[in-house]
């Protein structure tokens, strides 16, 4: 049952990354790396992380993405890519689709055990607390170091896009 | 059963498509979604060596990785919209100002 899982995972992560690459538009590229980033994050939880799996859909899919997508809707790129254009009746194709990529994610979250047996056959999870403990204990000084990092990257993206009167 | 081999191949498979997405595309935007794509594909074997060797430093490590990416995020989009503002393209080759 794992093995299928992460097959069926796997087949999805590589296709949509292959439409991120394919497509002309760079809003379907978009729309396709949120489903690569989602079928990443079941094979996170099933290789033993359900916190990271949790950021990785919230971060990576929610935030980063959300972002990306505001940016190619305010500037909407023209592209020369002789890629795919994007199919006519699309919504009758990708509706179903993640209608089904939806059912089959809370299915993996909801039934199937995260953690998974390690080497000398102990299980492994890394859930919040434990990552919690590891990140304030031993990772103490590299995560307030993050916080200088992000707040560098703040003030970078507001001087950048700042217009100078 | 996965094996940690599982996990490298298709991270194998996932950086080598965001590296041709770079290669192939002249778009910034489609560009920057091919590099995230490629930080994943390393977040991936990452998880995959903790899960391998049951320790938690490959999870922390992901978790710094995503807050680096996020970071990239913001300044990265920046820039592509500033130079959209100057060039009125986001065409990567236009980018040629230090070029000589």
């Amino acid at each position: 049952m794992e093995l299928y899982v992460f097959y069926l995972f796997a087949a999805v992560a590589v296709i949509s990354a292959l439409w991120v690459v394919l497509f002309k538009k760079a809003i379907y590229s978009a729309l396709s790396l949120i489903v690569c980033f989602c079928s990443i994050a079941v094979l996170f939880y099933q290789a033993g992380g359900p916190f990271i799996a949790a950021i990785q859909v919230i971060v990576y899919a929610g935030a980063i993405m959300v972002m990306v997508i505001f940016v190619i809707m305010m500037i909407s790129p023209e592209s020369t890519f002789p890629g795919a254009p994007g199919l006519k009746r699309l919504p009758f194709v990708v509706l179903p689709l993640s209608a089904v990529l939806a059912t089959m994610l809370v299915w993996v979250f909801a039934l199937m055990p995260s953690g998974a047996e390690s080497l000398d056959g102990t299980l492994f999870k890394g859930d919040a607390g434990s990552i919690a403990k590891a990140l304030f204990r031993e990772y103490l000084l590299p995560f307030e170091v993050t916080s200088i990092l992000i707040l560098v990257a703040i003030i970078g993206a507001v001087i950048l896009t700042r217009r100078e009167e | 059963m996965v094996t940690t081999t599982h996990y490298l191949v298709l991270g194998a498979i996932l950086f080598a498509i965001g590296m041709a997405g770079i290669v192939v595309r002249r778009n910034m935007i489609v560009m920057f979604m091919c590099i995230e794509l490629m930080l994943n594909a390393v977040n991936l074997t990452f998880i995959a060596f903790s899960r391998g060797f049951a320790h938690l430093d490959g999870q922390i490590t992901v978790f710094f990785v995503m807050t680096v990416a996020a970071a990239e995020a913001a300044v990265g989009l920046a820039m592509i919209v500033l130079f959209y503002r100057h060039k009125d393209t986001v065409n990567i080759d236009q980018a040629n100002i230090m070029k000589w």
